[in-house]
C-alpha cells in the first residue's frame, strides 16, 4: 500500500474532538486541498500527518510503514507554515539549505542545491540577501523552496497563500499547481478558499467539525455535493425543500419537477440548485412561481433575488442573456433534473 | 507620527530632569571620585588636594593583577553560568503552563527581596559541616561524613549565580515568550531533533538578548563584595572587596577611588568589546 493513508485518525484536547474519525487515502502524486470552516480542525490534522501533535487514536501510514509515532524530524516530509516561519537569523539561501546543512550534505552540493531551488522559484542570486527583506511574495517563495530541497515524500502547505493579496493569491495558485505537477509530489494544502481548492486540487478534502463531509474530484464536489452542508460551503447554491408526491414524482415548492427523483423509500429532502442552472421563465405553465425582489448587476455576470413561497432564490445569469425582468415583477422558475441534486438532509 | 529633531532650545525642555537627575547621581559622583583617585593620601585617614599618579602605580603590582583577573573571571563565569542554565530553563518555562509559569515567576522574583547578606548566610548555613546539605547526602547513604563545602570557590560560584539568576530570567523571559514557537517546529519537519533546533535555531535567534543577558549578568557579578567574602578564601577575594577593604577599613579614599576608576574602565572596555563582537557577526 502506497501513498498516505490516514486511518480512523482522531484528535481529542480534552474533553474537546478537534479530529474526529478521519479516513482517508491519498494516492501518490496527488493534489489534495483540506477545506473546510474556520476551527474545523484542518491545522489539526496536517500537524498530526506531519507530527508535531500525536493523535488520540488511530494510525498513520506513509509508503505502507506505521509512522504516527514516528517524530517529526525523522518523517522526512517538508512543510510550508501559515508565518512561513523562516529563520530571520539566516540568509535566503541559508534558509533553503538548513534541511541538507541538518543532514550533513556537502557543502558544495548544498550549494548547487540551492542554486537550483532558487532557479525554480524565479528567484535565482538571491542566495545572500537577507530574508527580512523580501516581499511577502518572494518570502512565500523561499519558504516553497525550503521545505522541497530534501525532494520530501510528503509535502504540507498550511494556508500557504492567505497573506498574499488577491492578485498574487491568484499567480501563486496556478505556479504551485504546475510546480506540483512538475515534481510529482504528494501534496496537501490546508485552505478556507474554496476557489483556491478547486484551482489546484486533484481531490478536495471538504471537513466540518472535526469529520470529512465529502472528499472528491472538484467537479463532482461542486456538481454532486454529498450533504446540504458541502453544497453550501462549495461555491453558491440554492437550498430548497423537496418532498416525494404519492406517485414518486418529486414537488418543490409546490411544483412537480419533472425527471426529478428522490432516494427510494425518502419522502423528503433538500434539493440543491445551482444559481446559474436556475431558468427564469414567464409564469404559470408548470414554472414555480415567485416575485423579484431584487437584480445586482455585477458586470460579469447578473443575479436576480426571487421570492417563492417564502423562499429566497438566486439565479445568475451571463449579460448576454439577460433576463428580461424587473423588480417587483412575478416570474416563473424552472429547475432542470440534470443539474439539480437531491441531498438527503 | 513624524519624528523631526528638535528646533530650538525649548524643544529640549523634557530632557531637563533626567539630565538634572544623571548629574546630580551620576556624573558628579562618579567625577568625585575620579577626582579623588589622583589626590595625595595622608597618614592618619585623610587626603589633600593634589594631581599624583601614586595610586595607580600602586596596583600595577602581581598582587593586584591577580585579584583584578580573578574577579573579571568570576564574573564572566557567573554570567555564563547564569546564562547557560538561564536559557533553556526560560524556554521551558515559556512553554509550559500559564499557571505553572506564574507559580515559578513569583518565587525567582521573590529571590530579588533578599539581600545579599541574607543569601550570603543562607548558603554558609547550607554548605556548613554541622547544618549543611551534606548531612543529608550522610543520611541518604550516598556520603561517609558531613563536611564543610565552605569556603570554596565552588560555593562563591554557586550563591553569586543564585543571587543573579532572577535578573536572567527577567531579561529572557520576554524575548523567549516572544520566539514565534513555529520556527522550531519549522525546523523539526525540516530534519532538526528538538534538541538540534534549540541549538541552531533558538540561541542565534536570541543572540543579542543573550549577549545583552552576559553583560548584566558581567557587571551585576563584577559588583558583589559580600559573598566572596563570606563564603570565599582569601584568594577568591574580588577587586570589589578590596576597594572597600581600602575605602572602609584601611580610610584610603585615593587608592579605593583609584581601583574603582581602574575597574570601570576595564569593565566598560569589555562590554565595548563584546558589542563590537556582537556588530561584527550581524553585519556579516
Ligand atoms: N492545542 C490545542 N488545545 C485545545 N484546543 C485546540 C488546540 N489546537 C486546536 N484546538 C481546537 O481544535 C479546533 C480545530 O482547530 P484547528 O486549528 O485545527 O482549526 P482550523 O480548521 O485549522 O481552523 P482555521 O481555518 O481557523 O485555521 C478548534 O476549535 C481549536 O480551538
Ligand atoms: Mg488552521
Amino acid at each position: 500500500m502506497s501513498g498516505l493513508n490516514l486511518e480512523h485518525v482522531t484528535k481529542q484536547f480534552g474533553t474537546f474532538t478537534a479530529v474526529n474519525d478521519v479516513s482517508l487515502s491519498v494516492p501518490d502524486g496527488t493534489f489534495v486541498c483540506l477545506l473546510g470552516p474556520s476551527g474545523c480542525g484542518k491545522t489539526t490534522l496536517m500537524r498530526m500527518i506531519a507530527g508535531l501533535d500525536l493523535p488520540t487514536g488511530g494510525a498513520i501510514r506513509l509508503g505502507g510503514a506505521d509512522i504516527t509515532q514516528v517524530p517529526t524530524h525523522k518523517r522526512d516530509l517538508g512543510m510550508v507554515f501559515q508565518s512561513l516561519a523562516l529563520f530571520p537569523h539566516l540568509t535566503v539561501g541559508e534558509n533553503i539549505a538548513y534541511s541538507l546543512r541538518i543532514r550533513g550534505v556537502a557543502k558544495d552540493v548544498q550549494k548547487a542545491r540551492v542554486d537550483e531551488l532558487l532557479a525554480m522559484i524565479h528567484l535565482p542570486g538571491f542566495a545572500d540577501r537577507s530574508v527580512n527583506k523580501l516581499s511577502g511574495g518572494q518570502r512565500q517563495r523561499v519558504a516553497i523552496a525550503r521545505a522541497l530541497a530534501i525532494s520530501p515524500k510528503l509535502f504540507l502547505l498550511d494556508e500557504p497563500l492567505s497573506a498574499l493579496d488577491a492578485k498574487l493569491r491568484e499567480a501563486m495558485q496556478v505556479e504551485l499547481r504546475q510546480l506540483q505537477q512538475r515534481l510529482g509530489i504528494t501534496t496537501i494544502v490546508v485552505t478556507h478558499d474554496q476557489r483556491e481548492a478547486m484551482t489546484m486540487a486533484d481531490t478536495v478534502v471538504v471537513m466540518n467539525k472535526g469529520e470529512i463531509r465529502q472528499a472528491a474530484a472538484p467537479v463532482d464536489i461542486y456538481r454532486r455535493p454529498a450533504d446540504s452542508f458541502v453544497a453550501d460551503f462549495i461555491g453558491q447554491t440554492n437550498l430548497l425543500p423537496v418532498e416525494a408526491d404519492s406517485a414518486g414524482r418529486a414537488r418543490v415548492l409546490g411544483q412537480a419537477v419533472e425527471g426529478l427523483m428522490l432516494s427510494a423509500g425518502a419522502t423528503k429532502g433538500v434539493l440543491s440548485v445551482r444559481p446559474e442552472d436556475v431558468q427564469l421563465t414567464a409564469p404559470g405553465n408548470g414554472a414555480i412561481s415567485g416575485i423579484v425582489t431584487f437584480i445586482r448587476d455585477l458586470g460579469g455576470a447578473i443575479e436576480t433575488f426571487v421570492e417563492a413561497g417564502g423562499q429566497q432564490i438566486i439565479a445568475v445569469s451571463s449579460p448576454r442573456s439577460r433576463p428580461e425582468v424587473s423588480v417587483g415583477q412575478q416570474v416563473g422558475i424552472r429547475l432542470d433534473p440534470m443539474t439539480s441534486v437531491v441531498l438527503a438532509k | 507620527m513624524r519624528r523631526e529633531p528638535p528646533q530650538r532650545l525649548v524643544d529640549y525642555g523634557p530632557l531637563v530632569f533626567p539630565a538634572g537627575m544623571l548629574t546630580v547621581f551620576f556624573v558628579v559622583p562618579f567625577a568625585t571620585m575620579i577626582a579623588v583617585s589622583f589626590f595625595q593620601r595622608q597618614q592618619g585617614g585623610f587626603y589633600t588636594p593634589a594631581f599624583v599618579f601614586d595610586n595607580y602605580a600602586r596596583f600595577l603590582s602581581l598582587f593586584f593583577g591577580k585579584v583584578l583577573g580573578f574577579s573579571l573571571f568570576l564574573a564572566i563565569a557567573v554570567a555564563v553560568a547564569c546564562v547557560v542554565v538561564g536559557i533553556p530553563f526560560t524556554y521551558l518555562l515559556s512553554r509550559s503552563k500559564r499557571n505553572v509559569q506564574i507559580v515559578w515567576l513569583v518565587a525567582l522574583l521573590s529571590i530579588l527581596s533578599l539581600s545579599e547578606v541574607m543569601i550570603g548566610f543562607a548558603w554558609s548555613t547550607l554548605f556548613s559541616r554541622t547544618a549543611g546539605i551534606t548531612n543529608l547526602l550522610v543520611w541518604l547513604g550516598l556520603m561517609e561524613q558531613a563536611l564543610a563545602l565552605t569556603p570554596s570557590f565552588t560555593a562563591v560560584m554557586t550563591a553569586m549565580t543564585y543571587q543573579a539568576f532572577p535578573y536572567t530570567i527577567l531579561v529572557l523571559y520576554p524575548a523567549l515568550v516572544r520566539l514565534d514557537p513555529t520556527l522550531t517546529e519549522a525546523a523539526r519537519t525540516l530534519g532538526a531533533s528538538p534538541v538540534k533546533a534549540f541549538f541552531t535555531v533558538v540561541v542565534p535567534v536570541l543572540r543579542n538578548t543573550i549577549l545583552a543577558t552576559l553583560i548584566m549578568v558581567f557587571i551585576f557579578a563584577l559588583g558583589s563584595y559580600l559573598l566572596p567574602q563570606l563564603l570565599g578564601r582569601p584568594q577568591h577575594w574580588t577587586l570589589s572587596v578590596l576597594i572597600t577593604d581600602q575605602a572602609i577599613y584601611q580610610s584610603n579614599m585615593p587608592f579605593a577611588a583609584a581601583m574603582a576608576v581602574f575597574l570601570v574602565l576595564v569593565s566598560l572596555a569589555l562590554v565595548g568589546l563584546a558589542f563590537y563582537a556582537g556588530r561584527q557577526k550581524e553585519a556579516k
